[in-house]
């Protein structure tokens, strides 16, 4: 049994993007549920099923039925880091086909940028890496983003150019959180924090949210918007600490990428738009080699003057990241957010004319957790 | 992976204190050893209570070279009235286990992947024993 094409996303929304003054990070994910119940013309009261995962709240799955005055059949709080989501409509899909549940909605939400001014984390320093004081995360990337450039020649500018490209897509979408030029000199020029990373090189500190409802394909043409199809999903779980992780060079997006495009019967060609959590330069790189869009080791010249950005090759982050866009701790509930609108043809200035087929891409942890989503129109299904 | 049908390992697992423990007293003392299945024969850094290889719980301990290879590096930005800047690595010993680690006496940036390094007992960031390497023929 598959579960292409078995169950749809027929809300979605975003909330508090950027500054959410005075509001919780819970307050800020049922801003997004709400959103996206409201876009999906869903009552409350249907929803079933509930799927979430914060950054300090280790029961945020009770939190958020408690808050939303529900009983849910199923609450979901897997916490795999940012990826989490990608694996949360996946468990979705599972419920809605078994019928063991009807109407599910996934969400986040945080505040860490007016509440902290910086990643807010429940995470300490794994024991074995403690002594040396490494930055976490960023000095895990680090490592990864030296290693690459090591073993493959990979260079400082071709990082730069995945920066450049974010924030030339940031420039197209109002609702970005940093919409300012920028050239490979200026992110060449920043300040260095973990070599060979550099402030530039590193997503922002924001506020946001965001949430989308999944019902059974059976039904998901009775609402507002047009359904967006899972088609194919998968997972990849290689370690948690960077100092575990066999080859810095290759992630598990290698095992979940083929997984779900062996599930939706798609290879990298078909692929319209592409949503990867970048939450630092190095990472689109290796996702982009490791999900097969290019060879190993070739990520650098794939994205070098201009590859994914507008008028590029393969466009990749058109809402223009996390490293220009939005970036409250968890990503990857955006890059579901942001497929869902370039699938509908809601993305105005960036929109992907004829889109049919996104990929949507998170990552947790320290490259630990890979997962890959694969969702399509109703042309695609 | 191996069944688990060996009375001996079950005990081998019960039997207390656990690996993390052993490996912190041993290097309270100044004695830096690594684990060795004796399953397999795989060499195991960090300490664990199952060998990630073949699972056995048969694992025993053992001193290993010092002598290892830096895979990567990254050197953390401090100003210098917060310490200043400091080097993290990833060594490979030659055993072929990985580990983060710091290289000491030696420049930051001369650290490069590949830089041929030994092991010593040093300091963690907190004064803890910790174990650090230095260049291969370096003084420390």
């Amino acid at each position: 049994m598959s579960l292409r094409g078995k169950a749809a996303i027929v809300g979605a929304a975003l909330a508090g993007c950027g500054e959410a003054h005075g509001k919780s990070s819970m307050e800020i994910t049922i801003e997004a549920a709400y959103g996206a119940l409201a876009d999906a013309g869903i009552a409350l009261g249907e929803v079933d099923a509930i799927a979430t995962c914060q950054p300090l709240d280790m029961l945020s799955g009770l939190t958020l039925a408690q808050e939303l005055g529900l009983n849910p059949k199923f609450t979901m709080n897997n916490r795999m880091g940012g990826s989490s989501f990608l694996s949360h409509t996946l468990w979705a899909a599972m419920l809605l086909e078994l019928r063991l549940a009807d109407t599910v909605l996934i969400c986040y939400g945080s505040n860490q940028r007016t509440a902290s001014g910086k990643l807010m984390t429940a995470l300490g320093l794994p024991t074995y890496e403690a002594p040396y004081k490494p930055m976490f995360p960023l000095s895990s990337y680090a490592l990864a983003a030296d290693r690459h450039m090591t073993q493959f020649g990979t260079t400082r500018e071709q990082l730069a150019d995945v920066a450049v490209a974010a924030r030339a897509w940031a420039q197209k979408n109002p609702e970005a959180f940093i919409r300012d030029p920028l050239t490979r000199e200026d992110v060449i020029a920043s300040r260095l924090v973990s070599d060979p990373l550099r402030v530039r090189d590193c997503c922002l500190v924001t506020d946001g949210g965001g949430a989308i409802v999944m019902r059974r394909a059976e039904t998901a043409k009775d609402h507002p918007k047009p359904p967006v199809y899972l088609l194919g999903g998968g997972e990849g779980t290689t370690h948690r600490d960077i100092s575990e992780m066999a080859d810095l060079t290759v992630t598990g997006a290698a095992q979940s990428g083929a997984a779900a495009m062996t599930m939706a019967g798609v290879k990298p060609a078909d692929i319209d738009v592409v949503q990867l959590y970048d939450a630092f330069t190095i990472n689109v790189i290796l996702f982009l080699e490791d999900l097969g869009f290019c060879k190993k080791g070739e990520g650098g010249a794939f994205v070098e003057n201009g590859g994914i950005a507008p008028g590029g090759h393969l466009p990749v982050n058109t809402n223009g990241g996390g490293l220009s866009c939005v970036h409250p701790g968890m990503y990857g509930i955006f890059t579901l957010v942001e497929a869902v609108r370039q699938l509908r043809g809601e993305a105005g200035d960036r929109q992907i004319a004829g889109a049919e087929l996104a990929l949507a891409h998170g990552n947790g942890g320290v490259l630990s957790s890979q997962v890959t989503n694969i969702l399509g129109t109703d042309t695609a299904l | 992976m191996a069944v688990i049908t060996l009375d001996s390992e079950m005990t081998d697992l019960k039997n207390g204190p656990g690996p993390d423990a052993v490996f912190a007293a041993k290097l309270a003392e100044g004695v830096f050893e690594i684990q060795k299945c004796g399953g397999c024969g795989a060499y195991i850094f960090h300490p664990r209570v199952i060998c990630p290889t073949c699972g056995s719980a048969n694992l025993g301990w053992i001193t290993p070279t010092g002598h290892g290879t830096v895979y990567a590096r990254t050197i953390v930005r401090r100003k210098p009235e917060r310490g200043g800047d400091y080097n993290v690595v990833l060594v490979d010993l030659d055993e072929g286990v990985r580990m983060m680690s710091r290289v000491d006496g030696i420049a930051n940036e001369e650290i490069v992947a590949g830089l041929k390094v030994t092991a010593a007992i040093g300091e963690g960031a907190d004064g803890e024993p910790a174990v650090v390497f230095r260049p291969e023929g370096g003084a420390l």
